[in-house]
């Protein structure tokens, strides 16, 4: 199951950045998505990895550009990551969070410091960063339900179970 | 009072809409991820196996044996799912779905971000991740979000040197890496009907890289000419007053040769101001410019002299390479010193055959110069077929327009 709602630490991380930088090319050809988490921002900062778990990872605009691979999003969801928060989404990318289970916010939080404490609620569409809060956008109502269902895999069988 | 694309998955800009897919594509990369996910779900058989094509593109042929297995059960699957199957060496999965399978007015979903490449033929066109390739393969629909739509009108006519590619490095440059997000790119305009079916796949394939879902060209006189080549019949489409909310003016006359400089996309500088750049490695193919006349363009260059850099030139398609080997244009190449890889994606990702070292410098006819991409530690520039050659031939960057 996917948490809707939740809280945790922001990871910071700047604009722009595409998903080969989320996971390189290298790493794509395999079935152990355990892989993914290990080697996830490798060529951007190599430290990220491992403070990934359970944070709330905060991105400038134009977060996951590039290309298609869905192993960026399960890269990030595989490492721990709760949700992902950014002004705004390429748009593949976007679809590949929701479908793998990883909440995207579309909001713009004027600043980021790392370990700053970030509370979201995807059903009502609101972000708090130390306290203040933000309102975005609610998703639609069938990004929610793929989310609420722990992603694109469960809610196609539960479609295909009706 | 409509785009084409609210013309095409009828309903209005912003409107969520279930379509049917008239064509759906994935490549090795993708599609071996779209099985893990089809087969966790666990549909009973694919909806509609006439429209699904599995291209196998990215690593092709296979550089080890895990990537090698994964291939293996992919092409099992397609095969005993009647999938339709391209082999290694068919060529780029955009490439070969432009080779007479897409038709203008379809709606067209590849697992690759650059499916936009199809909007050239007046289809709508876009890319989606593996899970929603899946999604497809079950229900044969998928849900789209109908964009709006921002129109980039083309005027004046290219001059010489000046090639499509730097067309496209130039409004990707105007809109920036995320002035397309969501939207749609309409090329009209007074020059629109005069540029060929290979220009507007170059300029149709860079539109992902604004951010845009897709970009379109309207199904002309050009697409017609283009399509019969493949006995598809063609239905014209009009503009009816497209409502955009935003418009770019392109005026092709205004242009000069530029390079993508590292690590942006969308930072473009003047050839003529990067000349002397010395360069380890050229690399002239992908879905931007592998086609039979960018090798062409290249090889005009390259005829009788020598390059005095590493150069890579892979075919977009099998089509593409047997045209260039029927023309003399791969001779000229070889002879050149070229060295010609299969068709396929080639070094473009960064996974084999080319990639480039730390400190190592490229030019490339592809459409990314994200950092490390092709190589960790490597910068690489992006240019067009002619730049690439003429700077092929020096060891260094240098300007087209003087050895034309």
């Amino acid at each position: 199951m996917t948490a809707l709602k939740g809280s945790g630490p922001a990871v910071c991380i700047g604009e722009d950045i595409d998903t080969d930088l989320v996971i390189a090319g290298r790493y794509l050809r395999t079935k152990d998505w355990s892989l993914w988490a290990k080697h996830v921002f490798e060529d951007l900062d190599p430290t990220l990895a491992s403070r990934l778990q359970g944070s709330v990872l905060v991105a400038g605009k134009n977060m996951g550009c590039g290309s298609s691979r869905e192993q960026a999003a399960r890269a990030l969801h595989e490492a721990g990551v709760l949700a992902v928060i950014a002004p705004s989404f390429a748009r593949i990318f976007f679809r590949n969070c929701i479908n793998v289970g990883l909440p995207v916010l579309e909001c713009n939080i004027p600043e980021c410091r790392d370990g700053m404490m970030v509370t979201f609620d995807c059903t009502e569409g609101w972000i708090t960063v130390d306290g203040i809060r933000h309102e975005f956008l609610p998703l639609s109502p069938r990004m929610q339900e793929i989310l609420s269902n722990g992603g694109f895999v469960e809610y196609w069988k539960r479609r295909l179970e009706r | 009072m409509v785009t084409l694309s609210e013309k095409i998955l009828g309903a209005q800009a912003g409107t969520y809409v279930d379509r049917k897919v008239d064509k759906a594509f994935c490549h090795d990369g993708t599609g071996i991820q779209a099985k893990i996910i089809y087969d966790a779900i666990g549909a009973p058989g694919l909806a509609n196996p006439d429209a699904v094509y599995v291209i196998y593109d990215h690593i092709a042929p296979a550089n080890n044996s895990q990537t090698a297995e994964l291939q293996a059960e992919l092409r099992t699957f397609a095969e005993k799912n009647g999938a339709h199957f391209r082999e290694i060496g068919s060529g780029i999965c955009h490439q070969v779905m432009a080779e007479g399978l897409v038709h203008p007015g379809e709606v067209v979903i590849g697992a690759d971000s650059h499916s936009c490449t199809l909007g050239a033929l007046g289809a709508f066109a876009t890319g989606v991740g593996a899970s929603d390739m899946a999604g497809i393969w079950v229900s044969g629909e998928t849900w789209l979000r109908v964009p709006d739509s921002i129109g980039l009108h083309l005027s004046g006519s290219l001059n010489a040197g000046v090639e499509w590619k730097d067309v496209a490095l130039s409004y990707v440059a105007e809109l920036g890496m995320d002035g397309g997000t969501y939207a749609a790119l309409e090329f009209t305009g007074e020059a629109a009907p005069s540029v060929p079916m290979e220009g507007r796949l170059t300029l149709c394939n860079m539109a992902v890289e604004a951010g845009a879902k897709t970009g379109l060209f309207y199904a002309d006189t050009e697409t017609r000419r283009y399509l019969a080549r493949y006995s598809v019949p063609c239905h014209m489409q009009i503009p009816e007053n497209p409502v955009y909310v935003r418009e770019c003016d392109l005026d092709l006359s205004s242009l000069e040769p530029v390079c993508a400089v590292p690590h942006r996309v969308d930072t473009i500088q003047p050839v003529s101001q990067l000349a002397g750049i010395a360069l380890d490695q050229v690399f002239i193919g992908t879905c931007t410019n592998g086609r039979f006349e960018d090798l062409a363009r290249a090889a005009r260059i390259l005829k009788g002299h020598r390059v005095k850099v590493r150069t890579i030139v892979v075919p977009a398609s099998e089509r593409d390479y047997l045209q260039a080997i029927t023309t003399g244009v791969a001779a000229d190449l070889v002879k050149a010193g070229c060295i010609m890889g299969p068709p396929g994606c080639g070094p473009c990702l960064g996974a084999h055959m080319g990639v480039l070292g730390e400190g190592e410098v490229a030019l490339s006819t592809a459409n990314r110069n994200f950092k490390n991409r092709m190589g960790v530690g490597a910068s690489y520039y992006l240019c067009s077929p002619s730049t690439a050659a003429a700077s092929a031939l020096v060891g260094e960057i240098a300007d087209p327009r003087e050895v034309l």
